[in-house]
């Protein structure tokens, strides 16, 4: 997977017809973005009327120089903690010759200009923003550079060849003359955009490959940084909602209405789809009142679609997935997998699964909208995809997409939560309460709304078959993925095509084994399921590594030293896995005693999400019953890079998440709902249990990979492969603390 | 009612058993603090109440009456809070930040009670939740402010 490739984006392969019709729920709303992502030689109807503009090539559209010469960049990209608000300024600072600290960045609003994912869309995700842009984003840079030389030199009436750039400015050298880009700026952005515009030297970089400064780091350490939570607009009313315990089902009687009316600053009560809201003039006065509401919730009507089954549970449905029969569609076919398999002097199986998982960012969802005297609406709302969000709202509103202006918050955090799921965003709640009462309504959901109706990272079961050779050595290896993965989901699927979202982590992996097969044996999911950060890798990475372990003990084999030896002909990762275990110290599996006396071990693990490549090792060691992880390393070879300090960060991040998800997490739906309404009963990854994290980023010179979730994959293996060496005992499913974890073995 | 928020006394109309996080955003308009959970779990909700790290999601205004409360807003009015925040910066511990503002006020407390924490004294005090992880950056920040003061 590379940067174009669509694939590596967890889309579906160009030309994919996407059957819109099997989810009735999808209805329009997404049909311009699977359009564009289907038929990339045409446009959607959304983009016709831009279809003469070339996404990320109009300067004055992007990039604003003020007098005093500082510079304001309207990102395609949303700002959500992983830096690529810095790391444009860096891009276009480096070509623009602007010092990147002179940038305010903030997010675009829709428009033709920054559908400049793969040149036709716009997606805040799969760790694309800065892998997808980096040339566009330069050759913007440069362009604007190019404008300010022609204009400078209609201004000093000098020839352009001997003029030249210092950071801000214009430098006449044979004059001596300088001129402030601030005082060229508006004429300028007038010019035309040139036809060619040189790029600078990357010998000659000074803050791409930099660890440059991140732009917001001190409003967002005095809480001036602004939240969609936080925004307020003149004659704003504020509404809470309490969902129907269940998809589906509808408010009826509200035994109470007068009296909650009558509660302090209560202006109304509304029923809405699925939903009842109180809108008010502070949101704890609403959330008091909409708390207070004694509803009836009816059930379902029969023809209605996208129901939670009143039975529905987790742990049925794993039990689901592990008796569902193959065979599935076919991910990856190397070779005579069943013959092989049927062949190998020794054979081992396993079956593994991981459970659903809460996005759990610290904003709770929000949303404000405001209807205009001339029919159109703002919205506010967090978002990693403002034109479907557009094309969404005019739809369910009968507007036009230029009736509807998004504006697009910075996010407190993110994850996958933000993009359209159906009955996952205030949004429709706040339009529909704005329209009923006048005003601009601003909607916050508790933590508790959050959790009801968050769509969930997709439980998922894994079931794999090994053979091996007389020298215990993998020669055959058969998995199926089993479930349903969110692309598919939402982007659709042929039928007879396995969803990448579904298998990506237990397919395509690196290792030399002759024989191997993945399929992807589809099961829909009856809950709301998203992309969550790293998708299908933060599960089948842990799914197959773990296996891998599992491989190389039934062989007699050193995991690490299988690892090396089956990536030989591999020198990425081969590199890699070596740069990881010197980081590390050199590979020790352990069991040892560390010098505070607890007995710790090591494991390890590879992945490749998202264009990128990481090899993983964590020390863990068990206390109570539970699994501490004291130390993760971690190398990542993203081809090449635009900030190592950023990367080092989202590095931590990931990991911290990862290691969130193997120690800690877990949706368990009972009758129909999820138990957890809170951290309280969904706890994620505190403090206390942060390991120390040692990053080590490589740069091959492959083509650009993606940085914000590459980290997360590796860490459940690494953990569970350390934990299996202290007990002597596999484990094959997730949170570690569904188990009592004790030292075992000799 | 009257609340002294960042040394300023306001009347307040809010019911008495409103959270002070409520009261803070909504009816002084002061937006730094945070909402994440409204149980006393995450910490996004930190300030100080008479100098105390408080979760001003569970704090009921009533029982806050005649204290002295600060929040994010003032904390650079502080030397402590100053050197926190710049160590904060120096650290580049922010990525989403969503939390931040109640890290940075927990630290400070920490640091006006405590000038040279050890570790285990930080970990006791830091315990409000980051979704992004950057509890590494903010045990280094918390350290570096420490050291400088």
């Amino acid at each position: 997977m590379n940067d174009l490739d669509p694939r590596a984006f967890d889309l579906p392969a160009s030309g994919a017809p996407v059957n819109l019709s099997r989810r009735g729920f999808l209805g329009a709303s997404l049909g311009a973005l699977v359009l564009g992502v289907s038929l990339p030689v045409k446009v959607s109807r959304a983009q016709e009327a831009a279809a003469k503009v070339v996404p990320g090539t109009r300067f004055p559209a992007f990039l604003e120089i003020n007098p005093d010469g500082s510079v304001l960049f309207r990102s395609p990209f949303m700002e959500g903690g992983q830096g690529v608000h810095t790391a444009f300024a860096q891009i276009i600072g480096e070509e623009l010759d602007v010092d990147p600290a002179r940038f305010t960045v903030e997010a675009a609003p829709p428009g033709p200009d920054y559908l400049v994912v793969m040149g036709m869309m716009r997606i805040t995700g799969g760790s694309f923003s800065v892998r997808s842009s980096y040339q566009t984003m330069r050759k913007l840079g440069a362009s604007g550079r190019m404008m300010l030389l022609q204009a400078a030199a209609q201004k000093l009436d000098a020839p352009l060849e001997e003029l030249t750039t210092e950071p801000g400015e214009v430098v006449h050298a044979a004059s001596g003359r300088r001129v402030p880009y601030g005082e060229i700026a508006a004429e300028a952005a007038a010019l035309p955009i040139p036809e060619e515009a040189p790029l600078r030297d990357a010998s000659d970089f000074r803050w791409i490959g930099k660890p440059v400064a991140r732009l917001d780091a001190h409003d967002k350490s005095t809480g001036k940084a602004v939240y969609g939570i936080d925004l307020k607009v003149e004659g704003m009313l504020q509404a809470a909602v309490v969902h129907a315990p269940r998809r589906g089902q509808e408010p009826g009687e509200i035994a109470n209405l007068t009296e909650v009316e009558a509660m302090p600053g209560v202006v109304s009560v509304h029923a809405l789809p699925g939903a009842v809201a109180v809108v008010a003039d502070r949101w704890w006065r609403a959330r008091r009142a909409v708390e207070s509401l004694e509803v009836s919730w009816k059930e379902p009507e029969a023809d209605a679609t996208n129901v939670m089954p009143a039975d529905f549970s987790s742990e049925g449905f794993k039990q689901q997935l592990i008796e569902t029969p193959g065979p599935g569609l076919v991910a990856e076919n190397h070779g005579e997998a069943a013959t092989a398999l049927e062949k190998a002097p020794k054979k081992l199986e396993a079956v593994y699964d991981a459970p659903f998982l809460a996005h759990g960012q610290l904003e709770p969802p929000s949303a404000l909208a405001r209807w205009n005297e001339d029919g159109t609406l703002d919205l506010w709302t967090p978002n990693q995809a403002p034109e479907m969000y557009q094309a969404a709202v005019a739809a369910e509103n009968d507007l036009k997409p230029e009736q509807v202006r998004i504006h697009s918050p910075l996010l407190g955090g993110f994850f996958g939560r933000h993009f359209l799921y159906h009955g996952a965003s205030p949004y429709p709640q706040a339009i529909a309460l704005a329209k009923a009462t006048g005003r601009p309504v601003k909607v916050i959901w508790t933590r508790e709304e959050e959790f009801l109706r968050d769509a969930f990272r997709p439980l998922a079961v894994a079931r794999f078959r090994a053979g091996l050779d007389a020298e215990g050595l993998p020669e055959a290896f058969f998995a199926e993925a089993l479930g349903e993965g969110p692309t598919g989901r939402w982007f659709g699927r042929k039928p007879e095509d396995p969803d990448p979202s579904a298998v990506e982590g237990i397919a395509d992996k690196p290792y030399a084994i002759a024989h191997r097969r993945v399929e992807h044996v589809v099961v829909p999911i009856p809950a709301m399921i998203g992309w969550w950060r790293s998708v299908g890798h933060s599960m089948n990475d842990f799914f197959y590594e773990a296996f891998f372990d599992e491989m190389a003990a039934a062989g007699g084999h050193d995991p690490y030293e299988l690892r090396l030896k089956l990536l030989a002909d591999k020198p990425r990762h081969k590199a890699l896995l070596e740069a990881v275990g010197e980081l590390s110290g050199g590979w020790k599996r352990g069991p040892f005693t560390a010098e505070d006396g607890t007995r710790r071990a090591r494991g390890v693990a590879m992945a490749s999400p998202f264009g990128s490549e990481v090899a993983t090792i964590a020390e863990v060691s068990l206390k109570d019953g539970e699994a501490v992880v004291h130390d993760v390393w971690v190398a990542i070879d993203p081809g090449s890079i635009v900030n190592p300090a950023i990367i080092e960060a989202q590095v931590n991040s990931a990991v911290a998440l990862g290691l969130s998800s193997a120690l800690l997490e877990e949706v368990v739906y009972t009758d129909g709902e999820p138990e957890a309404r809170n951290f309280d009963a969904y706890p994620i990854l505190p403090p206390e249990k942060m390991p120390r994290v040692h990053v080590r980023i490589l740069e091959s010179g492959a083509p650009m990979g993606g940085v914000g979730e590459p980290g997360l994959p590796g860490v459940p293996p690494a953990v569970v492969n350390a934990v299996a060496v202290l007990t002597g005992e596999r484990i094959r499913s997730l949170p570690l603390s569904k188990f009592d974890l004790t030292e075992g073995g000799a | 009612m009257e609340l002294t928020i960042n040394g300023e006394t306001r009347r307040i109309d809010s019911e008495p058993d409103t959270p002070l996080l409520w009261v803070i955003r909504d009816e002084i308009g002061l937006t730094g603090v945070k909402y994440g959970c409204g149980v006393a779990q995450c910490g996004a909700c930190t300030v100080l109440v008479d100098g105390v790290a408080t979760r001003s999601c569970v704090t009921s205004v009533a029982s806050v009456e005649g204290a002295s409360v600060t929040t994010i807003e003032a904390v650079e009015e502080d030397e402590v809070g100053r050197r926190v925040v710049a160590a904060w910066v120096a650290e580049q511990t922010p990525q989403c930040g969503y939390c931040q503002s109640g890290q940075v006020m927990a630290a400070t407390a920490l640091l006006k009670e405590t000038p040279k924490p050890n570790d285990e004294e930080i970990a006791a005090a830091m315990t409000n939740l980051c979704r992004c992880g950057t509890y590494n950056a903010i045990a280094a920040a918390v350290r570096r402010a420490a050291a400088q003061g």
